[in-house]
Parts: C-alpha cells; sequence; structure tokens
C-alpha cells in the first residue's frame, strides 16, 4: 500500500513537471501559437497507447499457449490503459486541428488509422463483459485479440496506400522531425512520462483485474458447497 | 490431403443444409437489395455519381450482409450440439473451419454475382465489360470476409447478445478487405476497366495472414 501511495506521489510530481515544462518552458511555436502546446500531451498519447496494444498482444499470446490467468489480467489491463490513452489523443487531436487546420476532423490515414484502432479495442473490451465462462473469456478475447493485432499492420498499410493515392487535405509537414531542441526534450520528457503513468495504471489494474478472479472463485466455491 | 477430403465432405454437408432450406441466401439477397434501393433515396445519385459511390455502395452492402450472414454459421450448432458430433468426427479441427468458410464465401460469391446485374440496371453502371475480373475481385473480398468472419462466428457464438457482437467485432477488422476490395472494384466499373493486381494482391495478403491464423489458432476456439 505505501509503495503504491509513493508510486502515485512520483507520478502526480513528474506529470506536473511536464505539465509546467510544456506550458512555460517550450518555447511558442512561430505558426500556430500556444495551441501546439497540446502536441506535448497528445502525440505521446497516442505513441504509449501502441505500447499498450503491443503489451495487450504479448497477454494474449502467452495466455492462449500457456492458459495462466495472469496473461489474460495483463491483456485486459494493456488494453484498456491503451484505450484510455488512444481516447485521450483522439480528443486532444481535433482540439489542435480546429484552429490550425481550419476543420475538427479529415480523414487523413493518421487520424483514420487511430479511429479504426480505438473501434478495435474498444471491441475487445466489449467482448469480454459478454462471455460468462471466466476461461471461455479469457481464451474468445485472447484470440480476438490476436486477431485485432495481426489487423494492425493491414489496417494502416490499406488506409496508407489508398490515401497516397488521394489528393492529400493540408497538413503540416513531418511533426517529429524539424523539433526544435528544447521542444524537443519535452516531448520526450511527455513521452518517457506517459510510460511511467501507463506502467503504474496497468499494474494497478493487473491488481485490480486478479483480486477480482480470485473473488468469482471463491464465489464460485461458496455457490457449490 | 486427408484435411482436405474432410473438408469437402463437411462443405456438402454445409451445403445440403443450406440448399434444403434456402433460408440464409434468400435473406441475404433481399437484405442487399434493400440497403442497394434505400441507397438510390438517400442520395439519389446521378450517373457519373453512381459510378463513383457504387463501389463503395456495393461492398458496405456485402460487409453488413456477411456479418449478418454468417451469424448462424456455429450458432446452429448449437441447437442439436451438433458441434460436439463434428468435432468427434474429424480428427483436425481446422477441416470444419475450412467447410464452413468455404460454404461462406461459396453463399456470398453466389449472392454478389446474382446481384451485380440488378446493380448494374438500377445505377446505370456498366459490369458486363470487366465481368470475369469483377468475379475475381468478388471472390477474394468474399474469401477475406468468410475467414475472419468465420473464426468471429465462433467467437460471438460463445457469448451474450450475439446478433450485435459479431458485426461489432467483424467490421473494424475488415477495414483493410473494405478498401481494397472497393478499390480494385472501382477501377473496374470506370468506362475503361482496369485490373488493380496490387490492390488483389493485398487481399491476396490478408487472406493468407487470417487463414494462417485461423489454421494456428482456431482449433482453442472449439474447445469444450
Amino acid at each position: 500500500m505505501k509503495k503504491k501511495i509513493l508510486i502515485a506521489a512520483v507520478v502526480v510530481i513528474l506529470m506536473s513537471f511536464a505539465a509546467y515544462a510544456a506550458l512555460l518552458i517550450a518555447p511558442t511555436e512561430s505558426k500556430m501559437g500556444p495551441i501546439q502546446r497540446i502536441f506535448y500531451l497528445h502525440a505521446p498519447a497516442g505513441m504509449v497507447s501502441l505500447l499498450c496494444f503491443f503489451v495487450c498482444f504479448v497477454g494474449n499470446f502467452a495466455y492462449t499457449l500457456k492458459r495462466e490467468s495472469k496473461w489474460d489480467c495483463l491483456g485486459v489491463s494493456a488494453a484498456e490503459v491503451g484505450v484510455a490513452f488512444c481516447t485521450v489523443n483522439i480528443i486532444t487531436g481535433p482540439i489542435w486541428a480546429h484552429p490550425v487546420w481550419g476543420i475538427w476532423w479529415t480523414w487523413d490515414w493518421r487520424l483514420t488509422l487511430t479511429f479504426v484502432l480505438w473501434l478495435l479495442y474498444i471491441s475487445y473490451l466489449l467482448l469480454r463483459t459478454l462471455v460468462e465462462d471466466p476461461d471461455r473469456r479469457a481464451l474468445v478475447s485472447a484470440i480476438y485479440g490476436i486477431f485485432a493485432f495481426l489487423d494492425v499492420p493491414l489496417v494502416y498499410g490499406s488506409i496508407r496506400w489508398w490515401r497516397t493515392q488521394h489528393p492529400q487535405p493540408v497538413i503540416m509537414g513531418g511533426s517529429g522531425s524539424g523539433l526544435e531542441p528544447t521542444m524537443a526534450k519535452v516531448f520526450w520528457f511527455w513521452f518517457f512520462n506517459l510510460v511511467i503513468l501507463m506502467v503504474f495504471l496497468v499494474r494497478e489494474r493487473y491488481r485490480l483485474e486478479a483480486m477480482r478472479g480470485e473473488v468469482q472463485l471463491i464465489e464460485r466455491e461458496a455457490e457449490a458447497a | 490431403m486427408a484435411l482436405l477430403s474432410k473438408a469437402a465432405v463437411l462443405l456438402g454437408k454445409e451445403l445440403r443444409t443450406e440448399f434444403r432450406s434456402r433460408e440464409l441466401l434468400t435473406t441475404t439477397v433481399v437484405f442487399i437489395l434493400t440497403i442497394v434501393v434505400l441507397f438510390s433515396f438517400t442520395f439519389d445519385p446521378s450517373v457519373s455519381e453512381s459510378r463513383r459511390f457504387g463501389p463503395g455502395l456495393l461492398w458496405l452492402a456485402f460487409l453488413f450482409a456477411a456479418s449478418l450472414m454468417l451469424q448462424p454459421c456455429f450458432l446452429r450448432e448449437q441447437t442439436n450440439d451438433t458441434l460436439g458430433a463434428l468435432r468427434l468426427s474429424v480428427s483436425d479441427p481446422f477441416a470444419i473451419f475450412l467447410a464452413k468458410l468455404a460454404a461462406n464465401t461459396l453463399f456470398l460469391l453466389f449472392t454478389q454475382v446474382l446481384l451485380l446485374p440488378v446493380f448494374s440496371i438500377l445505377y446505370n453502371v456498366p459490369v458486363l465489360a470487366a465481368f470475369p475480373q469483377l468475379v475475381l475481385v468478388m471472390f477474394m473480398g468474399s474469401l477475406g470476409l468468410s475467414v475472419t468472419g468465420t473464426a468471429l462466428s465462433a467467437i460471438s457464438a460463445q457469448a451474450r447478445m450475439r446478433e450485435l457482437l459479431l458485426p461489432l467485432l467483424l467490421l473494424p477488422l475488415l477495414t483493410p478487405v473494405l478498401i481494397a476490395s472497393t478499390e480494385a472494384t472501382a477501377a473496374l466499373l470506370i468506362p475503361n476497366p482496369a485490373m488493380r493486381w496490387d490492390w488483389l494482391g493485398f487481399l491476396l495478403g490478408f487472406d493468407v495472414v487470417f487463414l494462417t491464423a485461423l489454421w494456428l489458432f482456431g482449433e482453442y476456439l472449439l474447445e469444450e
């Protein structure tokens, strides 16, 4: 318990400093103005969500082979945290895009891909709520998770390929490539922070899931007795 | 080879079951027809607009129809627990999947080929110029729909609210098939039709990836 509070405190302190860095340390972008600062949350959140989905895939794959409930717990924890980060990414995107592009949303390949990914993992979480038996639930959702993860490169390939053949909407040049040094430092600091936050959240969610499993087991034993 | 011959026997069983009642095919055909008609009310497209939107409309209709048509695939094996009997009768559970997905591909392809001329007449889009190529695209697309759809139908059959769940699981997964099939079909419906082999290759890639995944993980879905 103490350890948990300690980690949480460290996360809070780091995140506060990250907010300070994004709002005050990083220089104001010359063309876009202050709105560009949302990028420090927006882009790393998207990257961390991809990391989560990869962890989810590892959990799913290990579960199908080993059938140990810990892998199932890892899968669902990572998927939930990943969906949360992905949601942050999808919400902060339009807030930035509206003043800069003049539109809330465009079907650019990156936006489309993120949206499809979000839908895939929402479906994964939904599937889990609709299967009663814990072992069944773990197995079918693990296999769906594997299918979803295999689909990611295909979705990426198809959207990328399809979009490059169509007229491109007005997009600013490569975002990560031409960063000013201080901006880059703040950006990577944010990424590093969000990874820590992700590990913390996945750990806590994992514990909750493991506890839930135990409670269900005890309930079933009590019913049988 | 043993796998294929067993799958062929099971495919015969799937086809016989369907052609005795013809429930699946009739409902799917009527469903797609309804969507095609409703589309004309909402967009009222001109000939050039039909060319532009037609392929997308067709594939969306096929996608929705497939997500409904694939529902009973494993569900009807549950009524009398015939899935248990099927599992006992073949040593390799992949044969069951193979038979079911082959049947689903055939059913889908059948409805598509049947509805293509109707679509052509209703929307003034000539399809005869590139009919064999269109059938090839439809076949590859249907295979992609069936491979993933059959696997997910085995998943959703084990859940509550399965009627709603299958489209929800299936449709986002099928994004690549929708894009590739629509693009390939669109290139065949223009005045100078051309076969888009790149998109066809992409569809082939999708089919191979998920067929392999089904071969590796499918048997777990049929466990008791």
